[in-house]
């Protein structure tokens, strides 16, 4: 546990240093697409950050001045699965945005969607002794908090405190320099396999990077598509990529839950490409330009022309009608959304007071989605497109780079994590040390 | 499932299109070359450096060094020998005859010649050297003329003295030796050690010995520090160091008034002007005598 901590918070020196140099990259890596975006943080915004919510939501302070994406190599159901290739496909994302961006980054963090998140809610209590709370009170009751049995190989990627409560108030965003005599904290962990981070921290490595922090995509989608009010009155974000569709769930402004669900376009695309017994890349293309999840009788006219290479004539000029693919295609995004469902029902999500569903990703480009996602995940479902941010430009505004985008927004203002805070002081005799400053400051 | 081993030249992985990467060293290099130490140093340092050495290591060649310095010289050589720059002749100004042929003989320039090869300074050097010439300018006038403009001194006095006859302009500077007296009659006369440096002062005493013009023979410097106005039959006015002029003034009215000077003196001694003494000859002093012992014993 220790020993996490000190990584999370090493990185988080790194990303403090990568912000005093002003530039860092940002890392989407997913199934289907690698991107990569160059940042740069022109320091104006940075000291009011503590001041509310600053010009643009925190944005003015960032500007994104490189964007690549490749398709992504090596990599299922958002875990890395053949190191070689997806070094390759980042070095070829993180050159192009260099290029683009005309600077050397060093610094990059990194998102990814796979690695089986599991969320965890745990609550701390300690006594204040009805002094004013301190920061170090915050770190004590933090590190107070039971931590549940995670299991062999996992590791926490966020812990973040969603809930003060003191004496009997609870819902405070903020406890410092109140009166009170005991500290309550909820806080949500996220874990993921251990083995998935060290690939993609050997892989940054082997890209001469340095890895300033890592996110999950679940969280990164939630910030960048989920509006102020959704976030703050409660929503989900279903991230649907390409090898796996991530799902947050967000209350009072802080991730509460997040799973993924190892199913995403790719199937559909597999499925489209066993049905019609045609390559993935031909499958894959057809998905883009004629896909759908509601066929009208307009559709059974439209015929598709799926080819092949193999030099029969018969074989080479197949066409299928549009509702034949629409027919493959309907009961597989079907699967997605009902796998998605069980998630949050199991979350409890229908206990909350608001049920604003918002998917986004790539695949929720799907024409139809909208028509399809209210009958399973009820009727507050919309398509979401991550928001604008300074410099991005057009081919990167579109849903599929909500991670990325959400990733840029987590740069510039991240939330305070457990490893913000400092060890809580208990290892060395805290009362004698405060006696002997006491001493000096009478004395001197 | 993809083949773990890359590329064996199987037929069918070839036609796989590969996706395009970046290998780890291109990689790298980009990086570098992104980095901006290692830019500025590419795109200034290196040029700069490899341009720098290049030269050193070709001036250090003394057979390049020799032919650097051959090809200037040439270069320089062909402008100067351009005919726009060729001087064909030289101009003598404002000087006798005498002094024109000298001048020429001491300018040793073989005309025609370039311009660039002219000393002007030099010339005017040794132009000046002589003595006669008060001053000279030398220009290069268009047309390819060198233009010596002389200034000569004028000769108003001749000082005799133990090595020879010289004439002096009015400052005391030699213009030219005469053989004899007799060739510049014209011209007053002072002799003695030290007379040439007081020139000034000669000449205005002679200016204020005018009325006995036609009987001066001339001045003689004694001692260096006064003056002696020598007439024509043997008589001498010995004149002080200080104010020789009224001394001779007062011997000038003397001689106006009693006719001094017709008298038979050898010398008026105006040494001390407070009291004025007068030389006789001998026969004069006998005659005085004769006539005092007549007044004396023979009445």
């Amino acid at each position: 546990m220790t020993e996490l901590y000190e990584q999370q918070r090493a990185m988080r020196a790194m990303r403090k240093t990568a912000m005093q140099r002003g530039v860092i990259a940002i890392l989407d890596i997913g199934t289907s697409k690698i991107g990569c975006l160059v940042l740069r943080f022109d320091g104006n915004d940075r000291v009011a950050a503590n001041d509310g919510v600053g010009s643009l939501a925190g944005q003015s302070g960032f500007r994104v001045i490189g964007a690549a994406t490749t398709r992504s190599r090596g990599v299922r159901f958002g875990e890395i699965d053949a190191m070689q290739e997806t070094e390759r496909a980042i070095r070829t994302a993180i050159q192009a945005a260099q290029k683009m961006a005309n600077m050397r980054v060093d610094h990059v963090i990194v998102t990814f969607s796979g690695a089986n998140p599991r969320s965890y809610g745990v609550a701390g209590e300690v006594d204040v002794a009805g002094t004013a709370v301190t920061e170090d009170d915050i770190a004590r009751v933090m590190a107070s908090c039971d931590v549940p049995d995670f299991g062999e190989g996992r590791e926490v990627i966020h812990a973040q405190p969603v809930n003060f409560a003191l004496d009997h108030r609870s819902g405070l965003s903020d406890p410092r320099e109140q009166v009170g005599k005991t500290l309550a904290v909820d806080m949500h962990l996220l874990t993921i396999d251990a083995a998935t981070v060290r690939n993609v921290a050997y892989c940054i490595k082997r890209c001469d990077l340095e890895l300033a922090g890592l996110a999950s995509s679940s969280y990164t989608a939630g910030l960048a598509s989920l509006v102020e009010d959704e976030q703050e009155l409660g929503a989900a974000c279903i991230d649907m990529g390409g090898g796996s569709t991530g799902v947050s769930i967000f209350m009072k402004k802080h991730m509460i839950y997040a799973d993924s669900v190892r199913l995403g376009g790719d199937h559909v695309t597999s499925d489209i490409s066993k049905g019609l017994q045609i390559p993935m890349a031909t499958a894959e293309r057809i998905k883009t330009f004629y896909g759908g999840v509601f066929a009208t009788g307009m559709d059974d006219r439209e015929m598709i022309e799926i080819g092949g290479d193999t030099g029969d004539w018969e074989h080479d000029r197949r066409t299928v009608s549009r509702s034949e693919l629409i027919g493959i295609m309907k009961p597989r995004v079907e699967e997605i959304l009902e796998e998605v469902r069980a998630r949050l029902d199991a979350a409890g999500f229908d206990h909350l007071p608001s049920q604003q569903i918002v998917l986004t990703g790539g695949a929720s480009q799907i024409p139809g989605l909208d028509t399809l996602a209210p009958r399973i995940l009820g009727q507050q479902v919309r398509i979401g497109r991550p928001l604008r941010v300074q410099g991005l430009p057009q081919a990167a505004t579109g849903a599929a780079f909500a991670s990325a985008v959400g990733l840029c927004l987590f740069a510039a203002s991240p939330q305070d994590e457990w490893w913000d805070f400092d060890i809580p002081a208990e290892s060395y005799p805290a009362r004698s040390l405060r006696w002997a400053v006491k001493w000096f400051k009478d004395n001197w | 499932m993809q083949s773990l081993i890359a590329n064996r030249g199987a037929p069918h992985t070839q036609s796989v299109k590969r996706d395009p990467a970046p290998s780890r060293w291109a990689y790298r290099i980009h990086r570098i070359w992104l980095t901006p130490v290692y830019r500025a140093m590419l795109r200034v340092g290196l040029p700069s450096f490899i341009l720098l050495f290049a030269a050193g290591w070709y001036i250090s060649n003394p057979t390049n060094r020799f032919a650097i310095v051959e090809t200037v010289s040439e270069i320089r050589r062909s402008v100067e020998t351009r005919p726009e720059f060729a001087v064909k002749l030289m101009a003598v100004e404002g000087a006798s005859p005498v002094l024109d042929h000298a001048i020429r003989d001491i300018v040793a320039v073989e005309f025609p010649v370039s311009s660039f090869d002219l000393d002007l300074e030099a010339l005017q050097a040794q132009i000046s050297a002589f003595d006669v010439v008060q001053d000279v300018a030398l220009r290069i006038r268009p047309g390819g003329v060198l233009e010596v403009a002389v200034t000569e001194r004028t000769p108003v006095i001749i000082w005799r003295h133990a090595s020879g006859i010289d004439m002096l302009d009015a400052t005391g500077h030699r213009v030219a030796s005469l053989k004899d007296r007799g060739s510049r009659p014209d011209l007053p006369l002072i002799v003695g050690p030290g007379a040439g440096a007081a020139v000034a002062e000669a000449r205005a005493i002679l200016e204020a010995a005018g009325p006995i013009a036609p009987r001066l023979r001339g001045l003689v410097r004694v001692g260096e520090r006064r003056w002696d106005l020598v007439l024509e039959p043997d008589q001498r006015i010995m004149l002080p160091e200080i104010a020789p002029i009224a001394a001779l003034e007062q011997v000038l009215a003397l001689d106006e008034a009693q006719d001094v000077l017709a008298r038979d003196l050898t010398h008026i001694d105006m040494r001390n002007p407070a009291r004025p003494t007068l030389r006789m000859t001998q026969p004069a002093v006998e005659e005085l005598r004769r006539i005092r012992s007549l007044d004396n014993g023979e009445r």
